[in-house]
């Protein structure tokens, strides 16, 4: 940001010094970085096994497919809408694959290419819906939440006759796609999980969109004022349901990353994550109302998620204090992001 | 010598049952200013929404630059060059300077999938734009959310410029503006004139029409009550027309009545 400043040829003298400060506090990451930075030094401290390698594989393990999902939570968020079903869907797309490839005997891939186009089918409903009748997103998809759920537990019982599907492992195929979604690398003599390239790609494709690309630019628009986006000739329809569809994408991937690292899936997981998804987007700036938000902040929030879950476990006290930890940082980051808000539409009149 | 660039004759909208509008005629020349003045209710939307291509007429005719045309849509009125600021519609209040002047039209760098905005250049001719246009902004990163109703306004007539219109329409630009602010936007006005645009501008304010416009257009329950060049007509006869001449004058009569008897009382 400050090179841009500099190398900038007319500097109105208006403006004073580059005004690195102003800028950093106006940015909607700055209050998660911020808080991840202190719940970093807290468990550093506190706890002997956070900061060894070991301890960091794990706590960036639990962080990044939760990042996954909240990075692609606040690209919806900031283009105005919820998706309550988001949680289901990381259980209904691992239920997908597992079935196809254990039950049926599909190949792997074609189990998973199978998953793909049901994820993006219930996406393309969710947007499609949404747009048509111009009902709350929040209540569309609380019944396509409901439905999903109602649905996994329902086919898993007929299918299987429990309530849980397995076997995956054995399914043709698994040793290729695991290798992608569920493998581990070594670095400082540790294993990591793929999960973390995985979720650190996701977020940095999801960043370069939404500030440097037209769809990044229009998903601001939509969320901000979608009339008069539309006015402009911002394709205001289309971008929402592509929001909708990049959710249920990675409900995909985090569906996948889970079932075949686990071979096994629960008919009933993934209930309740869809409130973890949004307050990681809050918690990393994302407005409630739409048009302000970050992806990277998203990624942060996950991870300080991630740190205060670990750290809790690592410090060995009752993992009951999380839920108070997640309380006290979701009502700081809304009183932040509000105050941010009203700052950027200070009106002089 | 003035080049034309709408004509509207005797143009008629119904919606159903409704006569919106009916036998409407006047002008709209580059470098002058049409108003078109009218309390709510008259008409005056519908007569907009037919020139952005929001709405269809139902009789009469419309030339664009000589040709009978209909437009289909916004997106069809725009391509002609006739550009609508909508006074609530104008700007994503969040969103910094440059990219709500380049919403919709955003410049690019690169190829296919790995095209990116083309951030400096968006700085760079958003800022020149809206110098042009008078309005001096120390910063184009912020948000608009920061600027006065005014500035607001004129961010977006200066986009409008920017993109090639040749007729820009505003709807109501000083209605929700304090008297300062409303001068602002009178004056970016003038200067969307001076360049050579033909501007329609809509407003319930004779105060506000006069002093910049060319053209009056009167409309009252969907009718004209006549086109009148500037010569023709008196700030005056143009507030009485508006506000229903006649009745105005039976309604201060009435209230007279009810102060001196109060006075009495």
């Amino acid at each position: 940001m400050t090179t841009d400043i500099q190398t900038e040829p007319e500097r109105d003298e208006r403006i004073g010094r580059p005004r690195v400060l102003e800028r950093l506090v106006v940015r909607p990451e700055i209050g998660a970085l911020i808080g991840a930075i202190v719940v970093f030094l807290f468990f550093s401290i506190v706890t002997d096994q956070f900061l060894t390698t070991g301890g960091v594989a794990v706590w960036l393990d639990d962080a990044a497919t939760l990042g996954i999902m909240a990075v692609a939570v606040s690209l919806l968020m900031i283009g105005g809408e919820f998706d309550l079903s988001a949680g289901v869907m990381t259980a209904s797309t691992a239920l997908v694959t597992a079935i196809f490839a254990a039950n049926v005997g599909l190949n792997l891939w074609v189990a998973l290419l199978l998953s793909l186009l049901f994820a993006l089918a219930v996406g393309l409903f969710n947007g499609v819906l949404v747009m048509r009748t111009g009902l709350p997103s929040f209540i569309i998809t609380l019944g396509m939440f409901l439905a999903l759920q109602g649905l996994n537990l329902g086919v898993t019982k007929a299918v299987t006759g429990t309530v849980q599907v397995s076997g995956v492992a054995s399914a043709p195929g698994y040793e290729s796609v695991g290798f992608f979604f569920a493998s581990t690398f070594e670095l400082f003599g540790t294993q990591f999980r793929v999960s973390i390239l995985w979720w650190i790609a996701f977020t940095a494709v999801a960043a370069l969109i939404l500030v440097r690309t037209k769809p990044g630019n229009w998903i601001f628009a939509v969320g901000g004022a979608a009339q008069s986006a539309r006015a402009v000739g911002v394709p205001l329809v289309g971008t929402k349901i592509a929001l909708f569809m990049t959710t249920a994408f990675a409900g995909w991937l985090v569906g996948n990353i889970n079932v075949l690292r686990f071979t096994t899936v629960q008919a009933n997981q993934g209930i309740g994550l869809e409130l973890q998804f949004i307050i990681g987007a809050v918690i990393g700036g994302c407005l409630l109302t739409g048009g302000f938000g970050s992806a990277v902040g998203a990624a942060v929030g996950a991870l300080i998620f991630g740190m205060a879950r670990q750290g809790i476990v690592f410090a060995g006290w009752d993992s009951d204090w999380f839920m108070l930890f997640l309380g006290v940082m979701l009502l700081a980051a809304v009183l932040v992001n509000n105050a941010l808000r009203r700052r950027a539409e200070r009106v002089r009149r | 010598m003035t080049h034309e660039l709408i004509r509207v004759e005797d143009v008629g909208k119904t919606y159903g049952s409704v006569l919106a509008l009916r036998e409407v005629s006047t002008v709209v020349n580059a470098g002058e200013v049409t108003c078109v003045l009218g309390d709510n209710g008259a008409g005056k939307s519908t007569l907009i929404k037919i020139l952005a291509g929001v709405h269809q007429h139902s009789s009469g005719r419309m030339l664009v630059d000589g040709a009978a045309t209909t437009f289909g849509s916004p997106r069809e009125a725009l391509d002609a060059g006739i550009a609508t600021v909508y006074q609530d519609l104008a700007v994503v209040p969040l969103m910094s300077v440059w990219r709500n002047f380049f919403l919709g039209s955003e410049p690019t760098v690169g190829f296919g999938p790995l095209r990116v905005l083309d951030r400096k250049k968006g700085k760079a001719v958003a800022k020149r734009a809206l110098a042009e246009m008078g309005i001096d902004l120390r910063d184009v990163e912020q948000p608009v959310g920061t600027l006065s109703g005014g500035e607001r306004q004129c961010v977006a007539i200066a986009r409008a410029i920017h993109f090639g219109a040749k007729a820009l329409i505003l709807d109501e630009p000083t209605a929700a503006l304090g008297v300062k602010q409303a001068g602002v936007v009178l004056r970016y006005v003038a200067q969307a004139r001076d360049r050579g645009l033909g501007v329609v501008l809509i407003t319930h304010n004779p105060h506000h029409a006069y002093p910049v416009g060319d053209r009056f257009l009167v409309l009252k329950r969907g009718r004209s009550l006549g086109s009148a060049e500037k010569a023709e007509i008196t700030l005056a006869e143009l507030t009485r027309q508006m506000a229903g001449g006649a009745e105005l004058e039976q309604l201060a009569h009435e209230l007279g009545g009810v102060d001196s008897e109060s006075g009495a009382g």
